[in-house]
């Protein structure tokens, strides 16, 4: 490729996706363009940061000439027309291979999309391919991919996050302009503060879960991954609202997200109270972390929010809460795959019966985090244990509701760090459970009360030069403060540094 | 404190229907301990009357009409399955010699 040409390319690739809307609408690129840049830089670095299981260059860029001959004919589908995505491998995609990064899914090509997976497609953007991520969304490091880890693009000996280490790090490497992630205890919000980028979990309920494969059906959303609190805006209202295949999906309209993101891009939160959590914060988390928090919340002030210390007594327990109830779903939720009707098949002997085959099957196909979470699950629900763990959890499970609703009566948005720390290196905690587990510390309160909560990146810690998060979650259907606060987070970090921090050439 | 025996970790195994072996049951029983262990702390935490809650949402019963709507088609829903006999899923014995 020539310099002007390789030029040209890099512009599109550091483009955000509203950029990139505006680009097309101007003229001055086409979908094709934008797509064919994209499978070139993923062609480029994705051997090294592994963030795609599946790419699926063809039909990206069938999608795209669809999308500049719509463009040509004037018959757009939505303001993101054109506009290439990443899909986290948890969400069923008609004709290309789902795998949940597990080896009981390898090859498995679903019959029909998931309903956000059908909706982007009515938008028009092109699809470029599979994110990879802990198996069934297990894990916050993407190390439980059966595939191998991803790699983070900040320092290639990290972990990238997880679950959704794949759709984080491919778009902190340019290798996608957005992405689909999925959240249960952080899956979105984690891998979005250790890769320094943007991730959303909607509120319970705001966007379909019909075509996600459940890890633990009350906890699990689906949500945005961009580099802007806009991009994630305009990402959500695409994929949001009710769907009638979801009986759990809401059945009200959205709040005006983008809206609400141009309005905190000028800067001014007026009259707005912040709550800083009490719980999220001290012991455990890494100094350089909680110092850029710090300094976000001193942004907020600048801009003219009034900040009180808020204190939700019943946090402590989130985590204890969380891996009671998460196992408890998902021994259930993978009962699914016993050999029978798709995946993996494996016979321990010629004739042996379908319990053997399950068996053996389950063996083989599960990895080690998912053994532990089913045989955990089956613990805690099983007769004798119930009411002590599971019914127990339940009850906490009301507490810290009420704290985020006691909370949300004298401010209008929580903060806290996302994560304790920033990406630590890969292999670390492989085989320490807890110590994996306390990654999700700051996230899990939100998947059990149901609240949306925003990950915006708040600059390198001073200890070790990596990304660390800054999150604000608010009250159930309030998903718009987090992209206003979070976009003037955004806007004033900007000005500081000059510009987006992006990690060094890959 | 609470504590899972490797034997119980065989048990939970066979009712979860996955084959471990004895080298998995080694490294998972002890990891199941720590887990518990740390779990443990929520007992005593809420009082005898506070309801639990197993969703976020107030969600009761949701209907919708009872119409015909497209759905896959038998090849469609066949599609992934290991093995496929007479537009059917095939499947391994259910049913032993004895019986």
């Amino acid at each position: 490729m020539s310099a002007p040409g390789a030029e040209r390319a890099a512009r599109l690739l550091r483009a955000s996706a509203a950029e990139l809307a505006d680009a097309l609408a101007a003229g001055e690129t086409t979908s094709v363009e934008i797509t064919q840049a994209h499978l070139d830089r993923i062609a480029a670095v994705d051997g090294p940061v592994h963030a795609f299981l599946h790419v699926d260059a063809e039909g990206a860029l069938a999608q795209a000439k669809a999308s500049d001959e719509r463009r040509a004919a004037g018959t757009l589908l939505s303001a993101l027309d054109g506009v290439p995505i990443a899909v986290k491998d948890v969400l069923a995609t008609e004709g290309m291979p789902t795998t949940c990064g597990s080896k009981i899914l390898e090859g498995w090509v679903p019959p029909y999309d998931a309903t956000v997976v059908r909706r982007l497609k009515e938008a028009g953007l092109p699809i470029l391919g599979k994110t990879n991520m802990d198996e069934f969304a297990m894990g916050s490091s993407t190390e439980h991919s059966a595939y191998g880890p991803t790699h983070n693009p900040w320092d290639l000996d990290r972990i990238p996050g997880g679950s959704g280490g794949g759709s984080a790090a491919a778009v902190a490497a340019f290798e996608a302009p957005l992405a689909l992630g999925t959240d249960t205890g952080g899956s979105i919000r984690q891998p979005g503060a250790v890769t320094g980028t943007v991730g959303m979990k909607p509120t319970y309920g705001g966007i379909s879960r019909y075509g996600l494969v459940a890890m633990a059906n009350s906890l699990d959303q689906v949500g945005p991954v961009t580099r802007t609190v806009l991009d994630a805006a305009l990402l959500h209202e695409a994929i949001g609202g009710h769907d009638p295949r979801d009986s759990t999906s809401i059945d009200q309209p959205l709040p005006p997200l983008v809206e609400a993101a141009r309005q905190g891009l000028t800067g001014d939160l007026t009259g707005l109270k912040v709550g800083v959590v009490t719980e999220l914060s001290g012991d455990g988390y890494q100094p350089g972390v909680l110092a850029r928090f710090q300094e976000g919340v001193d942004l907020l002030v600048k801009a003219g929010a009034e900040v009180v210390e808020v204190s939700c007594p019943h946090f402590v327990h989130a985590l204890a809460t969380y891996y009671l109830i998460m196992p408890c779903e998902a021994s259930s939720n993978l009962a699914k795959f016993d050999a029978m009707r798709y995946g993996l098949r494996v016979w321990p002997s010629e004739d042996a019966s379908a319990e053997e085959v399950m068996r053996a099957t389950r063996d083989a196909g599960f990895g080690d985090e998912v053994k532990r979470r089913i045989i955990l699950g089956t613990y805690a629900l099983s007769s004798g244990y119930y009411d002590a763990y599971y019914g127990q959890a339940q009850k906490v499970r009301t507490l810290i509701s009420r704290d985020f609703e006691a909370a949300f009566e004298k401010v209008d948005v929580l903060v806290s760090p996302t994560a304790p720390t920033t990406a630590f290196k890969l292999g670390e905690k492989l085989d320490d459970p807890i110590a994996m587990y306390l990654n999700d510390l700051a996230t899990i309160p939100a998947n059990l009360a149901g609240v949306p909560g925003i990950s915006v990146p708040s600059g390198l810690a001073d200890e070790d030069g990596l990304p660390a998060g800054f999150q604000i979650l608010a009250p159930a259907l309030a998903d718009d403060r987090c992209y206003r606060v979070g976009a003037a987070l955004e806007a004033a970090l900007l000005e500081q540094w000059g510009g987006p921090l992006v990690p060094k050439e890959i | 404190m609470p504590e899972i025996t490797r034997d119980e970790v065989a048990h939970l195994a066979n009712l979860a229907r996955i084959d471990l072996d004895d080298a998995e049951l080694d490294h998972l029983a002890p990891q199941l301990s720590v887990i518990l262990e740390s779990v443990a702390s929520l007992s005593g935490v809420a009082a005898g009357d506070i309801p639990p809650t197993s969703h976020a949402l107030p969600l009761t019963n949701v209907f919708r009409e009872d119409v015909v709507t497209p759905g896959l088609t038998p090849e469609q829903a066949l599609s992934g399955a290991p093995e496929v006999e007479e537009q059917r899923f095939s499947v391994p014995r259910i049913l032993g010699d004895e019986q």
